[in-house]
């Protein structure tokens, strides 16, 4: 792959939902660097990308990933997954920080070590907020924080005793670190597999009811307030949260969120027949849930979309359903499926793309998901009308996806990543 | 969305509608389930006869496989079987077992290689049995004893087998479903079969802890008291209550469930006069019933435990039928003489 | 070839004296096999001096066919409403084609007891033996081709006629 080439990439849609821009020009690249957007744009020497008919957009931003680490339990490493990434059109990932976990400096290293040798993505580690995650002893997140964390939080863990928390979330403002919450109650989870529906009812599969997550992020955003600490709130799943995402947020509180991309397409009824596939945490609820959050991606209640990336072995799913590991290999699909949401009139376009560039940028607090010149450049030429099987592309070690047999739009030519090419499709 | 996970039918019924697997009630068409109680029928009377035992499944190999342990229906199961002419293997795999690394799915390929013919499963979890009828060699029948919350099919047609034999048909008929409706797998069959052979209400009565959240979906009328729940009904069948549910705060006390919904004598009476009552079993006396309604003279308890043994033959030699004609497709209706 | 009701009537009427001239005053328990044989077992009985002990079988749990042909879609009951032990039974059906019927309703009867002696009665024997059985009764004799076979339609009137059968390669 060549290193910090000059690039000119010319005739391509280019749409930048941070600017509003989208017109067809060509954009030029020098030293990692986007300098110009423009038309007939020349640059001798530079490598010319003919992008003609295919769209040029900022390199997506993934906020939730759950990376593999070894001992993670999770299929693949980091590289394998990172270059799923890659040729999904993503160039910058957060990581959860339920690998290792992410309480030690050492595994903060580790992470970026792996990475930037990989050379695929950013790959933007999330602290622990609490040792082990365990929910009891705060980590050492300042000195996380140095070591390169972009963010503490729990990856589903939960705080349970609200002393703990808000001394967390004290100390976190302390150094004004953005917490990230993944909402759920987990006593009123506990055992929990399927939305506590009909679905559920019938198919006798233990609940987990809405309440279990608009109960800790009503109790959370109280502690947000009370703390001042910035905060974003992960995966949100049901209808009954955005009344309080939306209060909070009109109290003027620094506050974002994010839904997995499986919540916006699939329901409750996607676990007919006891579809392991689609056992994921939290559950996929109702349809008049899905409605609810389609509209509030597009409102901008939910800020931003993301792939909850969960690889797993082929194992993990071949058992009955209540035993199986939850999670959907998602980076593969995030581009794809949120074009098959434009497509099926579900999000307006712009909207659409900035929830997965511009929006979690902001919501994780980098410089990303623009394209604005002078930065370094991060970016996706893509075929966006060009659908394809999923299952002969794939590249994330985890296969364990409802659409890896599906056919969906979207098909990445070119990924830049802060200046070098990261995935170029032949 | 272009996803399509098929529904439990097309996973239990050969192409042209016979029974393969019997994993749920949900979804099987009433004449389907008339055939196996007319079936069921056939097979009570040789269990009258002096030889109790009949050549059909001769030469065919039965696994009962149950990762939860349960003398009572296994029973049912393996005499059933042997009244098939059918060989039985037992084989009681505690959770302990499984979780030192064998794989439910290793320890059906460990089964396979002993060629059964059919696995007759018990599994803590809702939905074993479906993905264990989704992995097993083609030809090899299953049969759910019982998965977790999920359903208990069998339980249910004996339940059916025995309404149809004290009431003569279900036209009309109006059954009050009462006690651990959320925890019971029977109830949740029961509910299907009743809907499906037309029963004219299914209520259940309970508290709210013990409801599932969206009962009214499964197609029933809910009550939650039962001199209300009960007035007219034909049919009272009681769940057992488990006695952990006292610790995990669904109820308070076993005397205060027992005032306010175990069947006694004066409960019984808002129900018809020629009502019934019945109980899959173990029953809890003093909890959710009367010792004077079990022994009483409208209990039909102990005959259901008769019925149960013919309604599994059915069922075995159904779904062994099924899954021969699947095997030989040149078969048609023609029998031969 | 088709037999009214009539023609049906007549070979029936043989039947019953046959029966007659076979067991003089006491008469045995008919057996019908379900569900042409049963139809004939009540026909004949209606035509005896006195009516004798009737009852019915269904084979399905005992046929030899199952691994190929499976269950039948309904099955019914059989009823034998007498003691089958030390009892005199003649075997009714409607059509002897292999005799693989007949000797599946003899292993059922031996479930239910051990009779004194069988005989068998037939409408029609058509001629398709396999197995070494042969009616003591019967109302005509046909050697029809393979690929043909009489289909009784009833209960009542009883008709029957000559219908085509596939063969099949096995067979």
């Amino acid at each position: 792959m060549a290193a910090k080439a000059h690039l000119l990439i010319r005739k391509g849609r280019v749409i930048d939902p941070a600017s509003g821009r989208d017109e067809v020009a060509d954009l030029l690249v020098e030293d990692g660097r986007l300098v110009r957007i423009g038309a007939s744009l020349d640059a001798p020497g530079a490598e010319i990308v003919e992008a003609e008919g295919l769209w040029v957009i900022p390199g997506l931003v993934d906020a939730c990933v759950h990376l593999s680490l070894p001992d993670s339990g999770r299929a693949g490493d980091v590289t394998s997954e990172t270059r799923a990434a890659a040729a999904g059109g993503i160039t910058h990932l957060a990581a959860q920080p339920d690998c290792g976990p992410v309480d030690s400096t050492a595994v903060v290293r580790l992470i970026r070590e792996q990475a930037g040798q990989a050379g695929f993505a950013r790959v933007l580690p999330v602290a622990a907020l609490t040792q082990h995650l365990d929910g009891v002893q705060l980590a050492e997140m300042a000195t996380l924080a140095r070591a390169g964390c972009i963010a503490v939080g729990q990856a589903g863990a939960p705080v349970a005793d609200a002393l703990v928390l808000k001394r967390g979330l004290e100390y976190a403002a302390t150094f004004d670190l953005p917490v990230m919450f993944r909402p759920q109650d987990a006593a009123l989870a506990a055992g929990g597999c399927a939305h506590d529906g009909p679905v559920a009812t019938r198919l006798g599969l233990p609940g987990i009811p809405a309440v279990a997550e608009s109960v800790e992020l009503a109790r959370d955003l109280l502690l947000v307030e009370a703390t001042g600490v910035r905060a974003h709130f992960q995966q949100i799943s049901s209808r009954e949260s955005l009344p309080l995402l939306r209060a909070a947020k009109a109290r003027g509180l620094p506050v974002t969120a994010d839904v997995s991309i499986h919540h916006l397409l699939l329901d409750e009824s996607a676990l007919e027949g006891f579809d392991s596939h689609c056992h994921v945490i939290p559950p996929l609820r109702g349809a008049a849930d899905r409605e609810a959050l389609l509209a509030a991606v597009a409102d901008g209640t939910i800020d931003a979309v993301c792939s909850q990336h969960q690889p797993s072995g082929s194992f993990s799913k071949t058992a009955p359903f209540p035993a199986t590991r939850p999670g959907i290999s998602g980076l593969d699909t995030l581009l794809p499926l949120v074009l098959k949401l434009v497509e099926d009139g579900a999000l307006p376009l712009h909207r659409a793309l900035e929830a997965v560039t511009a929006a979690p940028a902001r919501c994780l607090g980098i410089q990303a998901g623009h394209l604005e010149p002078g930065r370094p450049a991060s970016l996706c030429v893509l075929a966006a009308g060009e659908s394809r099987t999923l299952s002969s592309h794939w590249l994330s070690a985890g296969r364990n996806s409802p659409w890896l047999h599906s056919r969906l739009p979207g098909a990445v030519k070119l990924t830049v990543c802060q200046g070098k090419v990261s995935w170029l499709s032949d | 969305m272009t996803l399509a996970p098929p529904p439990s039918s097309r996973v239990q019924l050969t192409d042209d509608g016979k029974l393969r697997h019997f994993l749920s009630v949900e979804h099987l068409s009433r004449s389907l389930l008339e055939d196996m109680l007319d079936t069921a029928a056939s097979f009570v009377d040789v269990g009258g006869r002096a030889i109790k035992k009949v050549p059909l499944l001769r030469g065919k190999t039965v696994v009962n496989l149950f990762f939860e342990s349960s003398t009572r229906t296994r029973s049912t199961f393996e005499l059933a079987a042997k009244r098939l002419s059918a060989d039985v293997l037992n084989l009681d795999i505690s959770k302990s077992a499984t979780s030192k690394g064998e794989t439910l799915l290793d320890t059906l390929r460990n089964l396979e290689a002993m060629a059964a013919d059919m696995f007759v499963v018990r599994h803590q979890d809702s939905g074993a049995p479906f993905f264990i009828a989704n992995e097993v060699t083609p030809g090899v029948a299953v049969i759910n004893a019982g998965d977790g919350r999920h359903a208990h099919p069998t339980q249910a047609m004996l339940d059916m087998y025995t309404i149809r034999h004290y009431k003569g048909g279900f036209d009309g008929l109006r059954v009050a479903i009462v006690g651990d409706v959320l925890h019971s797998r029977v109830a949740r069959s029961q509910i299907h079969a009743l809907n499906i052979l037309g029963a004219e209400e299914v209520r259940l009565i309970g508290p709210r802890t013990l409801l599932p959240v969206a009962a009214e979906s499964l197609g029933v009328t809910v009550f939650n008291d039962m001199a209300q729940g009960l007035r007219d009904v034909d049919v009272v069948i009681m769940l057992r209550l488990q006695k952990e549910r006292m610790d995990s705060a669904f109820l308070p006390s076993e005397a205060e469930f027992f005032r306010l919904y175990g069947l006694n004598n004066e409960k019984l009476r808002h129900a018809k006069p020629d009502a019934i009552v019945m109980h899959p079993g173990p029953i809890n006396r003093g909890v959710e019933i009367a010792s004077e309604v079990a022994d009483g003279p409208r209990s039909v308890i102990l005959n259901q435990v008769t019925f149960g043994i013919a309604v599994r033959m059915a069922v075995m030699s159904m779904a062994i039928s099924g899954q021969e004609s699947s095997q030989n497709p040149e078969q048609g209706e023609d029998h031969g003489r | 070839m088709r037999w009214n009701e009539a023609e049906i009537d007549a070979r029936l009427a043989a039947m019953a004296e046959q029966l007659a001239d076979e067991y003089g005053e006491a008469p045995p328990a008919l057996v019908g096999i379900q569900s042409g044989g049963a139809w004939v077992a009540e026909a004949l009985n209606a035509r005896l001096a006195s009516p004798a002990p009737l009852g019915s079988l269904d084979v399905s749990f005992y046929r030899d066919d199952f691994d190929t042909r499976g269950l039948k879609r309904t099955v019914k009951p059989s009823d034998l409403p007498f003691e089958v032990d030390g009892a005199h039974l003649l075997l009714v059906d409607d059509v002897l084609m292999t005799g693989r019927t007949i000797r599946a309703a003899m292993n059922e009867l031996f479930d239910y007891g051990r009779p004194a002696s069988i005989r068998l009665a037939v409408l029609f024997d058509i001629g398709h033996r396999e197995l070494p059985i042969r009616p003591d009764i019967c109302g005509e004799t046909l050697a029809l081709p393979p690929h043909q076979r009489v289909e009784l339609r009833g209960p009542a009137p009883l008709v029957a006629e000559v219908i085509e059968i596939p063969v099949k390669a096995d067979e």
